[in-house]
């Protein structure tokens, strides 16, 4: 804490000589004349940050096993930080080059933010509908004649195996084919949660929004009330209830999760679907459908819901990241998706407890680390896409 | 000043008979439970004498309407009921622990959370304002591009990750802080801040991507206005614009956005406190959601709930008072 603070303060004379001598050297130039104090401080910490990071990522190099293992993931992050963003700029090159006209000049306009979260989210959506080709094993399978708990890295001499390469978990199923399950199942069930949630909200705030009256009261003093308790905690309320009535009624957890998720959820589409609905309503083609004598579905559905497409777009990449990170935090908890269905929350709950190994055995934290580095990445590039979209949508140009 | 009174009492009123409905609500949800709390206490070995006298003993067989309002009145009284594990683990051991109440195991839990919410705050705003400001004054610089990166990546993330992640590098590699938080009574304030460090770093990483990012929104706002352009003129400095010309009048959406944060502290520290084994609310809401405790999780869910009204209540307030156009509402 000392060093740190001391580290800082030295910072600082390094800052005020930095822009002393960029003074002298250039003779005085606008850039550095007018430059204040704290943005001569930031370049200088800038420079030293990064500094450390390359120190760290030598030291993580280094021979000594005893301090490589300290700034493993510290190393781990920086590879992939650099590889990610390598791919990223590949991807967004090659959507430039290849492609019709309409998607090329999309690519051009887009930050790289966007397009690695367009490459992460195209390559969740291939492991999660091609998992079954993929894993090495099944997602329940225990495999006959290898032992439970092996250390992941492959190492034998630290009690790994090279055919598991991230282990196994303590009943010997494959961890690797689980987390790629994993995608198929966390990120399925998501999905079609945020589906029905849109569904149900979408279809409502639509109704509310073109007939009105006591309809439209009776929904939205509803969804009021709903949404005055927090989504997590009615959550875990209602799951409680329904991990009563599961096994009376032979229906599995799961569908009870989904059903409740999305009908929690679905009052914040409904808010906002209302919301664009209503200003879509009192517009004058609406006036001309209704004069034409077009039904209540035409409306909704033919004059409506594609004007109000862009913003909902929008609003479902966020819902299904709140859902993603809902059915995550509950399977955490213990009550969201239930084994032996691989599930990325659960394994980080089973497996969580080798971080704290992190020191001696280094390979040991990362499988639940990547269980939820896998949801924190899905989210990350979601957001950074809607972020982008959203942007662009209202020509902030700032 | 008479009409802003007006406002707020409405407002006050307003929330009061969401939290009614509310309650309301949670009172139904746990009664759709099948068989009831009598079957559950006795388990397998349930006869129908012992069942209907144990459904007696706590009112069971009275209509669903008179329990409600036994319930309410008993929760305004401060008798938030007995907790089903412990009222069984007393009987089944034939001694009173003392704390067989609700209230009584509910009480030195919501201090120790309202303690890490406290800290998490007193970190989480000034950092967050600060940051706010910075990236406001050097917008889209590469400083302005990092943060925002940062935050978007710490605001999508699970609490769960951040939390490992922090306990990675800053107890594991690192022993800084301790990766669990035993915090007990009687503990020196010191050694209990320093426990709770961890768990309220996580919570600050969470929270304060939201603040800092509508901290920043809202000056770049006030940024095109005439007086800004005005202070600019007159030559003051950059940073003496924003903190004081810009920052006073965006302080109206800020304090909002802080106050819903914290709103979110309360209800966002339930996984929090299940990662770090902090003895908070969030902590007993899991377990008994667990145990299957009914009239923990129905006290600790109105407890949430009734926090999270109130600051969404205060945000509103506050929103009213600091903007003289919804003071005087067309």
């Amino acid at each position: 804490m000392i060093w740190f603070v001391a580290a800082l303060i030295g910072l600082a004379a390094v800052a005020w000589g930095f822009r002393f001598a960029g003074q002298a050297v250039t003779g005085n130039a606008p850039k550095f004349r007018d430059m204040p104090y704290g943005v001569a401080y930031g370049y200088v910490l800038g420079a030293a940050v990064l500094a450390w990071l390359v120190w760290a990522y030598m030291q993580g190099r280094s021979d000594d096993q005893a301090i490589a293992n300290k700034f493993f993931f510290l190393r781990i992050a920086i590879e992939g930080f650099i590889i990610f963003a390598i791919a990223a700029w590949l991807f967004r090159l090659l959507g430039r080059s290849v492609g019709t006209a309409r998607s090329k000049k999309l690519f051009r306009s887009m930050p790289l933010t966007a397009s690695f979260g367009i490459l992460t989210i195209l390559i969740y959506a291939i492991f999660a509908i091609f998992a079954g080709l993929i894993a090495p094993y099944g997602q329940e399978q225990i495999i006959p004649g290898v032992a439970a708990n092996i250390i992941p890295g492959g190492d034998p001499e630290l009690g790994g195996n090279p055919d598991f390469p991230l282990g196994t978990d303590q009943i010997g199923r494959d961890i690797l084919s689980r987390l790629i399950y994993g995608a198929q199942n966390t990120v399925g069930i998501a999905f079609a949660t945020t589906v029905l949630a849109f569904l149900l909200g979408g279809t409502l705030g639509f109704l509310a929004a073109t007939l009105g009256g006591w309809l439209d009261q009776l929904l939205s003093r509803a969804v009021d009330v709903l949404m005055a308790i927090p989504s997590l905690i009615f959550a875990l309320l209602l799951m409680t209830i329904a991990s009563v009535w599961a096994p009376e009624l032979g229906i599995p957890l799961t569908v009870f999760m989904v059903v409740i998720i999305a009908v929690i959820d679905s009052t914040r589409v409904y808010r906002l679907a209302r919301a664009v609905g209503q200003n879509i309503v009192v517009m004058d083609y609406i006036e001309a459908a209704k004069l034409r004598g077009e039904g209540l579905g035409y409306l909704v559905f033919k004059e409506i819901l594609p004007n109000a497409t862009a913003p909902l777009l929008a609003e479902f990449g966020l819902r299904f990241c709140f859902v993603f990170l809902t059915i995550a935090a509950l399977s955490f908890l213990g009550v969201g998706i239930q084994p032996p269905l691989a599930d990325w929350g659960t394994m980080v709950r089973d497996l969580g407890g080798f971080v704290n190994f992190a020191q001696f055995a280094p390979m040991a934290a990362t499988a639940p680390l990547l269980a939820a580095g896998a949801i924190a990445l899905l989210t990350v590039a979601v957001n950074f896409v809607v972020d982008w979209m959203l942007h662009k949508s209202s020509g902030l140009k700032e | 000043m008479g009409n802003v009174l007006t406002i707020i009492l409405q407002r006050l009123a307003l929330g009061l008979l969401t939290l009614l409905i509310v309650s309301i609500v949670i009172f139904i949800a746990v009664n759709l439970l099948p068989g009831d709390f009598a079957e559950s206490i006795l388990g397998q070995g349930a006869t129908p004498e012992a069942v209907a006298s144990i459904r007696k003993d706590l009112g069971l067989d009275q209509p669903l309407v008179v329990r409600y309002f036994d319930w309410l009145g008993g929760v305004l009284r401060g008798d938030l009921g007995t907790s089903f594990a412990q009222a069984n683990f007393a009987s089944f051991t034939g001694t009173d622990s003392g704390a067989t109440t609700v209230a009584q195991q509910i009480a030195p839990r919501f201090a120790n959370t309202m303690f890490l919410a406290m800290i998490t705050a007193m970190i989480a705003v000034p950092f967050s304002i600060f940051l706010g400001v910075l990236a406001a004054l050097y917008r889209n610089t590469v400083f302005d591009r990092a943060t925002n990166i940062f935050t978007l990546s710490s605001i999508s993330s699970p609490e769960f990750f951040v939390a490992y992640i922090l306990i990675l590098f800053l107890a594991v590699l690192n022993p800084i802080f301790p990766s669990l938080s035993t915090i007990f009574e009687g503990m020196p304030l010191i050694e209990r801040v320093e426990r709770s460090m961890l768990p309220a770093l996580t919570l600050t990483l969470v929270v304060t991507a939201h603040m800092m990012r509508m901290t920043r929104a809202a000056i770049i706002n006030l940024l095109a206005s005439p007086y800004i352009e005005m202070a600019r003129l007159k030559g003051l400095s950059p940073m003496r614009v924003i903190v004081k010309h810009a920052l006073p009048n965006a302080l109206a959406p800020i304090i909002n956005v802080i106050a819903l944060n914290l709103a979110y502290l309360i209800t966002g520290v339930v996984v929090v406190e299940v990662v770090f084994v902090y003895p908070g609310i969030g902590q007993l809401f899991v377990d008994s959601v667990q145990n299957r405790d009914i009239p923990v999780v129905q006290a600790c869910c109105l407890i949430f709930a009734t926090a999270f009204i109130l600051l969404n209540l205060t945000a509103d307030i506050m929103s009213i008072l600091s903007n003289p156009r919804l003071r005087h509402p067309k």
